[in-house]
């Protein structure tokens, strides 16, 4: 298991970089540079000497290898010493956001917690939700609580969740005043009442989520199940005599929950990318929203950024998925 | 019939249906049969006869719906077990009727390990702590003869062959000194060396442990080597039903007569070709009312098509449900 972990990783590091190489030089082609927003009257000669200043007047190679170099170490070196205190950051250049000047790790890490509460919050309430219901539908196959079930989860992942982002504002927001409409990022929780007002203000962005989650990971484990319960060892498990409860909570569940748990991995990368619809919509100014504004204003190492980070995750969470099906599954042998 | 008075299980007029979206399917009708103690009853036909869902029914192992058990009495230890709650008939699977089924690569659970399967019914119905119920399953596993037997509790199904999983089955049947062993075709997966093995691990067990047992085979071959007796099912009905010695040179129905010449013969001459019963079983989508063998039979008279055969007495303990008469070769005068 460990060697075949290790294997993995071993195989990832190249395509964590060729995913970086095409990044890198899809946005380095792209049309628009940063002087392409500055003031016309500025002469050619200065525009040159603003591009130079920003590193952009050497090979192409050689700024990749710089940015590889401060994506991989300068900035993660300087995120940790932002957090912990500890004095071990490199001197030296760092990624620089081209709209703000500042470095793209300190804006990152700014971004990610509205990210991970927001988003993260309606993905784990999805889980919560699905699992249950995923059970209980395929237990009660065609039952009335089935049909609802596909029904609800039907329209929840076929509708996007922009639109159903919107009716929501519409009918809470709008109508019935009981949510704000945006985020607010600036509140700060420090008694009840301003723990009130964060409840509601993150309400609608999770719900909006959770909804559009929770009707595909119910599915699945509804699918898991329905393949489990027809199985040979459920019937064993009722002839050893067990309640009804223990074949299905820990016989037929515990072998649904191979494919469902790989699903969620792979899906936790979609917590990020996913948002970025969602933070626009309810003005969450999260990562996602970085983006998105990064790419108006061509603000390429932003957007270079974002995007790796985005690639390694996705890879990172594929390679946890395998680990984690091994793991559950003891018929599956690597080494 | 047999005697009631000291019979395991006493089983009456059980009748079971599917009502499926394609209709009914009458797959079991109006079966009898009962098991003695320290019996081992075979019971054989072919595939789709009802073998299964008969004794499926037995302890409600069916999937109701579709399955509905129509009709019938299942007398055991003192009761009807087709009127018991669900709690009260888990109480008594695995604890006083054990079964074994015919795959051992699917009947085992794959993620959980052998010791946990075998033990879980030694938890529930034994109230065996962890450790008690750890002792016990090792004495099992060596009692079914697996190796080993302390290291192997901790390996997963598919760590074992299909001889050892099927062993394995046997255990966990076993586990707490059932009253009745029901084994559903357990060997049929089986490749013939594994097989023998099984049957003769089956002899050891009885002679030990004493237990009745219900073999369901589709091989008369195998019954003929460990049955006290036998009972001969087609079309949902039992259509023979004897000691074995006493059907094997004494076959009165015209479907086991046919099984008979289907077996190769195990002394001398081998059979150039192995003998095959012409045609197809019956449909069964309603209650017989006609000899459902009588589409395949070679005796088949106009009398089969208007009733359906009771079961009458051949000899003392041995009946058939036929209205041809293998001694004379004529229609029974009844
Ligand atoms: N779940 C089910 N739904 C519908 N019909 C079934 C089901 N299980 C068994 N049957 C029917 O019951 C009949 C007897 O099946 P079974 O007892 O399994 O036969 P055997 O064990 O003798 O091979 C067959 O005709 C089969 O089609
Ligand atoms: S009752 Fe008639 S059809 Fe049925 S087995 Fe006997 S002779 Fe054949
Ligand atoms: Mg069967």
């Amino acid at each position: 298991m460990l060697s075949y972990t290790l294997r993995r990783l071993a195989f990832a590091v190249p395509t964590v970089l060729i995913i970086s190489l095409i990044v890198f030089l899809m946005l380095d082609m792209a049309p628009g540079d940063p002087t392409g927003s500055l003031p016309l009257t500025i002469p050619l000669e200065v525009r040159e000497q603003i591009r130079i200043s920003l590193g952009l007047g050497e090979p192409v190679m050689i700024r990749y290898f710089k940015w590889l170099y401060m994506m991989c170490v300068t900035e993660p070196l300087h995120i940790v010493q932002g957090m912990t205190g500890w004095n071990i950051a490199p001197e030296g250049p760092r990624i620089l956001s081209w709209q703000t000047r500042s470095p793209v790790g300190d804006i990152i890490v700014q971004r990610v917690p509205q990210t991970l509460w927001v988003v993260g919050m309606g993905y784990l309430f999805g889980i919560l939700i699905a699992l249950p219901i995923g059970v209980i539908s395929a237990y009660r196959q065609y039952s009335w609580f089935d049909q609802v079930g596909t029904f609800v989860s039907m329209i929840g992942f076929s509708v996007p969740t922009f639109f159903t982002g919107v009716v929501f504002i519409l009918i809470f927001a709008v109508w019935l005043g009981w949510f704000p409409s945006m985020y607010d990022t600036t509140h700060v929780v420090r008694d009840w009442n301003s723990f009130v007002f964060q409840a509601k203000q993150i309400a609608m962005p999770v719900a909006v989520l959770a909804l559009y989650n929770a009707s595909q990971i119910s599915r699945f484990m509804r699918a898991s199940m329905l393949d489990n319960l027809n199985q040979d060892y459920v019937r064993t498990a009722r002839a050893k005599g067990l309640g009804e409860k223990t074949v299905v909570l820990v016989h037929v569940l515990r072998n649904s929950m191979i494919p469902v748990v790989t699903v969620i991995a792979i899906g936790i990368p979609t917590v990020f990318t996913g948002a970025i619809i969602t933070e626009q919509i309810f003005r969450v100014n999260g990562l996602g929203d970085a983006l998105i504004r990064a790419i108006y204003v061509s603000d390429w190492p932003m957007v270079q950024t974002i995007t790796f980070i985005f690639a390694i995750l996705i890879v990172l969470f594929n390679l946890i998925a395998d680990v984690l099906y091994g793991i559950l599954d003891p018929r599956i042998r690597y080494d | 019939m047999p005697e009631i008075g000291q019979s395991v299980l006493q089983v009456q007029d059980l009748k079971t249906v599917f009502s499926t979206r394609a209709g009914d399917i009458h797959a079991v009708n109006s079966v009898s049969f009962s098991l003695q103690p320290g019996e081992l009853l075979g019971v054989v036909g072919e595939s789709g006869s009802g073998k299964s869902v008969t004794m499926m029914s037995l302890i409600g192992l069916l999937p109701m719906p579709p399955a509905e058990v129509r009709a019938g009495t299942v007398q055991f230890g003192g009761r009807d077990l087709l009127k018991l709650e669900q709690k009260q008939l888990q109480a008594l699977r695995g604890r006083d009727i054990g079964f074994v089924f015919q795959d051992p690569m699917t009947s085992l659970n794959p993620v959980f390990t052998v010791g946990f399967q075998i033990m879980e019914p030694l938890r529930k119905h034994m109230g065996m702590d962890k450790s008690a119920a750890r002792r016990r399953a090792v004495d099992l596993l060596e009692l079914v003869g697996i190796p080993d037997a302390e290291r192997r509790l901790r390996d997963f199904p598919h760590q074992f062959s299909g001889g050892m999983r099927q062993r394995v089955m046997i255990a966990i049947a076993l586990a707490c000194d059932p009253k009745v062993l029901i084994a559903d075709e357990p060997t049929t997966a089986l490749d013939v060396t594994i097989q023998a093995q099984i049957l003769e691990l089956v002899k050891d067990l009885r002679q030990k442990l004493g237990m009745s047992i219900i073999w369901i085979t589709h091989d008369l071959g195998v019954i003929a080597g460990i049955a006290d007796r036998v009972m001969v099912m087609y079309g949902g009905q039992v259509v023979e039903y004897g000691p074995v010695r006493e059907v094997f040179a004494n076959p009165a129905h015209p479907y086991t007569r046919a099984l008979m010449t289907t077996v190769p013969s195990v002394r001398g001459e081998r059979a150039p070709k192995l003998n095959v019963i012409e045609g197809q079983p019956p449909m069964l989508s309603q209650h017989p009312t006609a000899c459902p063998f009588r589409a395949r039979c070679t005796h088949a008279f106009e009398r089969c098509a208007r009733e359906n055969p009771a079961r009458y007495t051949v000899l003392e303990g041995h009946d058939a449900a036929c209205f041809w008469d293998h001694t004379t070769g004529e229609p029974r005068n009844v």
